[in-house]
């Protein structure tokens, strides 16, 4: 059975670019367009991993993080953020919150999916 | 089956550490700067020193621990091996034995053996600082300083994840997994940080993984595997074959705690104070990869084999016997009845048990390689007794024999591989007369041939002399002066009971008892034996063996109302008896084969049957060797798969029969003992020609 991957992403051709690039890798890849929407679809279904950007408009990708992170059902389960700018003040809030592991944008699909194999597994 | 006494397991383990330990120091004789068997010998003691205490066995433990303390002096080099400590150490190794088998009784013996193998370690110690000073060479075990076999550089990798690392998605296993793509790993988890199970909060991570990693690959590429846990972990990274340094750099110059907690206490190799430098380098960078070699040996032996107790290999074997029986009654009713469902099913229920005997019967196939091993202890310390240079090599350890009989097999192979080297083999001046080398070879080899196993023994010495043979058998009153024998049929007098030729009696053979033991052994186990031999060059002893003692091929037949199976091996061909011989006389009981007269048994006498004979009466002739002998049966049924059942105590001593089998009627047939059998036709011709020469 694929892994399900979920994308938490303001912008919609980023989650379009990661959606493609994963599912053609052999992921399943649930979308969602903020952190709310996100957090209920994550504790909804299961997922295997999230991808989740950091500036979003309403609930950003941090305080996704630590709300979801407050669930029992997220234990276990690795959060990659998004970031511009490789702000190493920024990654270790997220990493203290209880993100798993990070790529930076620009990325490259390959980089992508090593990453997503990376924390999940193929 | 009850649950094995752990002090038994422990036994058990303990007689495989000490032929692993055995085989270690018998090799390091041969290949005395091997620092992998020094290494291996020293690992058996090692985990026989811990078993042993964690069993009880304390006498063991203590003994042991002196015995390490000492050898751990040739491991780090400073002592060379020796025939002579070789031959201590084989004797301490001789009393953990005792002491484990016969616990309370020599715990006093011990300390003259330490005493001795200190003694001989301090004498090798001192010839080899000699050796340093001199400065001609380097002590063996500073060699091999290359941590681990593969290509390319080895790296110690040891890791510890920040506490709620599992928490927030972080999965070792997949890290693992990355480190194995890079190059082989030998991964052993650290679980000195696991906490009391009340305190353990599921969710942390207390673990931590040693790895040893060997592959092309350089320090970047291993730490980018960590590179979303960098700050926050604990993490060792280091290149084996160099000299250790202890870098947590890459984890803690990272990291921005103002503290970092000590590293824990595996990843730094502890250094040794009372090493000299030089020596530092190799020993600690070795020690670790023995470490993981035993983790690994464990670990591969955990996935590949199980050790099950050998009666319920027995009780399975007995199972599937039963259900073979079943089966073919079930093949009977069906065959009878003639429905074509039940007979489907019945041919099904045909394949599949068949398929499961098959499969029971190669569990309980070893291989006779176990046994060999045995063998070359015994050749060492005949070898020094007698004072002969004796090359042992073996061949076929790999052949597979049922496990019943490699286990009987052992003593007789201790007797026939003792009258080689004793008997066999000159000593090293009479060989050099003969001009011969002075080594004698002994050489055992197993190979299979069709459903049997063949067993040779053979040697390189003076060979048989079938004069001294001869004219002790002719001494003895085992051959009459004038009789014409093959050389086969004066061989096999070697195996008749009191026949010896040795001329003088040695300690460990020349008593002629063993020979004729060896033969009924063999006999036993449905076997046979021959010796083949070339004077001046050498004699061959030859075992047969069948496969597999659970289940035979028989000859079914009835005599009066019950029926036996002849083992089918045995029988050479079936004729009808004469009416002539039919009517009892006493002086007529050889039947004329092809113009040989062929004693034969009338097993309605001899089983005291009541009932009238059949009109024609059928003789089943038997042989086994040289001899034959003829058995009077009323019917020939055929042939049949028969699944040996023991008997009881109370019948186990009956003359003439070996066991029972169940027939698919679900009767009993009783399976006769053609070994016996054949016993009681010779004796009963010689009777017979006593009589008549009276």
């Amino acid at each position: 059975m694929s892994k399900t991957i979920l994308t938490i992403d303001d912008s919609p051709s980023v989650r379009q670019m990661v959606s493609m690039t994963l599912t053609s890798a052999g992921y399943t890849v649930l979308e969602a367009s903020g952190g709310a929407e996100g957090y209920d679809k994550a504790i909804a279904t299961h997922v295997d991993a999230i991808l989740t950007d950091l500036n979003m408009p309403g609930m950003n990708g941090l305080d996704f993080i630590r709300k979801y992170r407050t669930h029992p059902s997220s234990a276990g389960i690795p959060i990659v953020f998004l970031t511009t700018e490789s702000d190493d003040a920024l990654k270790r809030q997220a990493k203290e919150a209880g993100a798993t592991g990070w790529i930076v944008k620009p990325f490259k699909q390959d980089q992508l999916v090593a990453i997503v194999k990376k924390v999940a597994g193929q | 089956m009850n649950a094995m006494d752990p002090a038994d397991t422990f036994r058990q383990e303990a007689k495989d550490l000490l032929d692993a330990l055995e085989q270690a120091l018998l090799d390091l004789e041969q290949n005395n700067d091997s620092q992998q068997l020094v290494d291996s010998a020293f690992r058996a003691l090692h985990t026989l020193k811990g078993s042993g205490a964690m069993f009880g066995f304390d006498e063991v433990s203590d003994f042991v621990h002196e015995f390490e303390t000492t050898f751990d002096h040739v491991r780090k080099g400073k002592a060379q091996t020796s025939p002579a400590l070789i031959a201590v150490a084989l004797k301490a190794r001789d009393h953990v034995e005792k002491l484990i088998n016969e616990p309370g009784i020599h715990a006093a013996a011990g300390e003259p053996i330490l005493a001795a193998l200190r003694q001989v370690v301090d004498a090798a110690g001192a010839a080899e600082a000699t050796h340093a000073s001199a400065g001609d060479r380097q002590p063996a075990s500073n060699m091999p300083a290359a941590a681990a076999p593969g290509d390319g550089p080895a790296w110690r990798i040891v890791f510890r994840l920040p506490p709620d690392a599992l928490a927030f998605g972080t999965n070792p296993s997949l890290l693992l997994d990355e480190l194995r793509e890079l190059g082989h790993c030998t991964v052993t988890a650290l679980t000195d940080h696991l906490p009391p199970l009340d305190v353990m909060e599921p969710t942390r991570s207390y673990l931590g993984w040693e790895v040893v990693l060997v592959g092309e690959c350089d320090r970047e590429t291993i730490e980018d595997v960590f590179m979303f846990l960098r700050d926050g972990m604990d993490l060792t990274i280091e290149r084996m074959d160099a000299a250790p340094s202890v870098e947590t750099g890459a984890a803690h110059a990272a990291s921005d705690r103002a503290a970092p907690e000590p590293a824990p206490k595996l990843a730094a190799p502890e250094p040794e104070p009372a090493a000299p430098p030089a020596q530092a380098g190799p020993t600690q960078a070795r020690r670790p990869d023995t470490t993981q070699e035993a983790a690994a040996g464990a670990a591969e032996r955990a996935g590949t084999s199980l050790r099950v107790a050998a009666e319920r290999l027995d009780e399975l074997m007995d199972r599937v016997g039963e259900l073979v029986i079943a089966q073919s009654r079930l093949s009977q009713i069906a065959d009878a009845s003639g429905d074509l469902n039940l007979k489907a099913v019945a041919e099904e229920l045909q394949r599949l048990a068949s398929g499961l005997r098959d499969t029971t019967m190669s569990i309980r196939m070893v291989p006779i390689g176990s046994l060999f091993g045995r063998f070359r202890r015994m050749v060492h310390d005949l070898s020094r007794d007698l004072d002969k240079e004796v090359e042992f090599v073996t061949s076929g350890e790999e052949t597979e024999l049922d496990k019943t009989v490699v286990e009987k097999l052992a003593d007789p192979l201790v007797h026939i591989i003792r009258n080689s080297i004793d008997h066999g083999l000159e000593t090293a001046a009479d060989r050099a007369a003969k001009g011969k080398s002075d080594k004698g070879t002994v050489r055992l080899s197993a190979v299979h041939a069709g459903a049997e196993v063949a067993i040779s023994i053979t040697d390189n010495g003076r060979g048989l002399d079938a004069q001294r043979i001869r004219a002790k058998a002719e001494e003895v009153g085992l051959l009459a002066p004038e009789a014409k024998v093959t050389e086969q049929e004066l061989y096999q007098l070697l195996f008749h009971p009191g026949f010896s030729t040795a001329r003088e009696v040695t300690a460990l053979s020349g008593r002629g008892v063993g020979m004729d033991v060896v033969k009924r052994t063999i006999e036993g186990l449905r076997g046979s034996i021959d010796i083949s031999s070339v004077p001046g060059k050498g004699t061959t002893v030859t075992l047969r063996l069948p496969l597999t003692l659970a289940i035979i091929e028989g000859m079914l037949v009835r005599v009066g109302n019950g029926r036996y199976t002849i083992p089918l091996s045995a029988v050479e061909e079936c004729v009808e008896l004469p009416r002539d011989l039919q009517q009892r006389t006493s002086d007529r009981h050889f039947l004329n084969i092809r113009g040989s007269l062929v004693p034969f048994l009338n097993l309605r006498e001899l089983f005291k049957v009541k009932v009238p004979p059949d009109l024609y009466q059928k003789v089943v002739i038997v042989s086994s060797g040289e001899s034959r002998v003829g058995l009077v049966v009323d019917q020939i049924l055929g042939n049949n798969q028969t699944v040996i059942k023991s008997l009881s105590k109370l019948h186990s001593n009956i003359e003439g029969l070996s066991g029972a089998t169940i027939l698919g009627d679900g009767t009993v047939a009783l399976i006769l003992d053609v070994g016996q059998l054949l016993t009681f036709g010779q004796a009963f011709e010689e009777q017979v020609r006593k009589g008549r020469a009276a």
